[in-house]
């Protein structure tokens, strides 16, 4: 057995286990901890593939701050999940079905490269094997795919507004600190100099 | 066989005892890792000495000549204590997160250039690998704040994920204007290209080296992530994740003993890390400020030590002299002050080395 192929079936044997814990943790903070053990391996996957761009990405991105967030919200709500695996057994149907047509798709997409070899090929970018991959993946999205990754950066951003725009509320009564307003004070605008004279009072 | 050899001979292979054609990775570590932590021991002592004569103290004086080996006896100090985990703590999150947060910080040192060639992983995507370690320190105080089941760190935690999350972004920012004026994400080839172009050439001086480096045509950045790098690692004055004036200690009130001391070493190293970035991104690594033959003489690691050190001087200062900052002050400066300079300084950077062709090599292209 070759070095990568022994770090390919231990990346892919915690990633499974992992991924297994993720859903039946009792404790939820357990749960997005082995989450992101999944995040670290799914990374270690794409490493040995070659892909040391998206690889670290995925941990920049997915660990170091999506993940963050998520481990951030499940402290802060005291989720029971006692009361969340009461409804199991009523949504598992569903659950069964979104999970079979998922399998049924990897399966065509990779029926679909073993009939016909092509097919594979034909998605494939002629990309020179010297470059970089950051070079690589950079002149891609940038002149090849550049409405469509426009278009998600335009999704992203209209999302982001929309989560702002539902949160947004004007309190009114509340004191806010302007700090250009604080600089811009001038001592001749606040103070008054008074002389007074001992022994008497203004 | 074959590779069981082939990977022992990487890892332990000495060039005059046989058995390999290398120095084994496993001796570069364990000199790295020693000399960090006894650089961190003094680094340490320094830090409470310059705090002292900014207030007119004396600061640790008692063990060693001057207090030099004060750092030690904490250490023995630390090591011999009871640790004490409290009891309704998730135990094994508890001693977890000092865990990480000590090697993560311990880790980011393999991509770091202390000289030419003098390097543990010359990785291609050395900064971007960097990064990615820096925003996984969070974990280690989220995980400790979480697992001690008590307020104090609990609210220190919570702090702390939002402030590193918001430091983040600028300092990610931040990097990019450097990469874009060297066009390579090498740790190395950022120092080599900070010795190749720059003001210094442009005027005609090329031996006034120190005019090259990013710090004086990207000097808002540098600013920028000076502030970020003491938000980015919790140090004084956006210690707000330990402010012990209104959450006692943050998230180390439980900790104790040696699962303490890890927390506290991860933390000086992470800041010793994050002073090696600074000099790498923007003081010009290794390299002499003047090339001209005295301080060409002097080894480019011992260079390097002594802007690191620099660096943090500026930051033990920072921890002397300016006040705690509030909350909400902290996330306006980051989210409102940093995230727009840095996104525009992105821009123009990217417009003027678009226009001029400057940039190593001609940069992005």
């Amino acid at each position: 057995m070759t070095l990568p192929l022994f770090f390919f079936y231990l990346f892919a044997a915690i990633l499974v286990a992992s991924a297994l814990m993720v859903i039946s943790a009792r404790n939820p903070v357990h749960a997005v901890l082995f989450l992101i053990l999944a995040f670290f391996n799914a990374s270690g996957l794409f490493m040995l593939a070659g892909a040391e761009f998206l690889a670290l990405l995925l941990i920049v991105v997915y660990v170091g701050a999506v993940a963050v967030l998520f481990l951030f919200v499940v402290m802060m709500l005291d989720v029971d999940f006692a009361s969340l695996r009461q409804g199991f057994l009523q949504y598992a149907p569903v659950g069964v079905v979104v999970g079979v047509i998922l399998l049924l798709e990897l399966l065509l997409l990779a029926g679909s490269f073993v009939v016909s070899p092509e097919a594979a090929s034909g998605s494939v970018l002629p990309i020179d094997a010297a470059t970089d991959n950051m070079r690589a993946i950079g002149l891609v999205l940038y002149t090849r795919y550049v409405f469509l990754f426009q278009g998600a950066a335009a999704v992203l951003l209209v999302a982001m507004i929309g989560a702002i725009v539902l949160t947004l509320r004007h309190k009114t009564n509340v004191k806010r600190q302007n700090p250009v307003d604080q600089v811009a004070r001038r001592p001749s605008e606040t103070l008054e100099v008074v002389k007074v004279k001992s022994g008497q009072g203004l | 066989m074959d590779f069981v050899n082939s990977a022992l001979d990487y890892l332990l292979g000495i060039p005059i005892l046989g058995w390999g054609v290398q120095v084994g990775l496993v001796y570069k570590a364990l000199l790295l890792l020693i000399s960090l932590l006894i650089f961190t021991a003094f680094i340490l002592l320094a830090d409470r000495k310059i705090w002292a004569a900014v207030q007119m103290r004396r600061g640790p004086n008692v063990v060693g000549p001057f207090g030099l080996l004060q750092s030690f006896a904490d250490l023995l100090k630390f090591a011999l204590k009871e640790p004490i985990i409290p009891g309704g703590s998730d135990k094994v999150l508890f001693l977890l997160a000092p865990l990480l947060t000590a090697t993560l910080a311990l880790t980011g040192w393999a991509v770091i250039p202390f000289g030419p060639g003098v390097v543990m992983a010359d990785i291609n995507l050395g900064i971007l690998y960097l990064l990615a370690i820096s925003s996984l320190g969070v974990y280690g105080v989220i995980i400790g704040g979480w697992a001690s089941n008590s307020k104090y760190p609990f609210l220190g935690s919570l702090r702390a994920a939002a402030q590193m999350v918001s430091y983040e972004v600028s300092i990610g920012l931040v990097i990019i204007t450097v990469l874009l004026c060297v066009g390579s994400l090498n740790l190395s080839d950022i120092v080599v290209a900070q010795q190749e172009m720059g003001l210094a050439h442009m005027l005609g001086v090329p031996w006034l080296s120190f005019l090259n480096w990013f710090w004086l045509p990207l000097f808002p950045m540098f600013i920028i992530f000076y502030i970020s790098a003491l938000a980015e690692t919790n140090r004084p004055p956006f210690d707000l994740a330990e402010g012990e004036s209104e959450l006692v200690a943050g998230f180390m009130t439980e900790y104790s003993a040696t699962p303490y001391m890890l927390f506290m070493l991860g933390e000086y190293i992470s800041i010793l890390l994050m002073c090696a970035m600074t000099t790498v991104l923007f003081l010009g690594g290794w390299a002499a400020p003047i090339d001209l033959p005295p301080f060409t003489w002097i080894p480019g690691v011992v260079w390097f030590v002594i802007k690191l050190s620099m660096v943090f001087f500026m930051i033990a200062m920072a921890k002397a002299i300016v006040p705690r900052y509030r909350y909400d002050q902290l996330m306006r400066i980051g989210w409102k002050l940093f995230l727009p300079l840095s996104l525009t300084m992105v821009v123009i950077v990217a417009f003027v080395l678009q226009l001029t062709g400057w940039g190593w090599h001609g940069g992005m292209a």
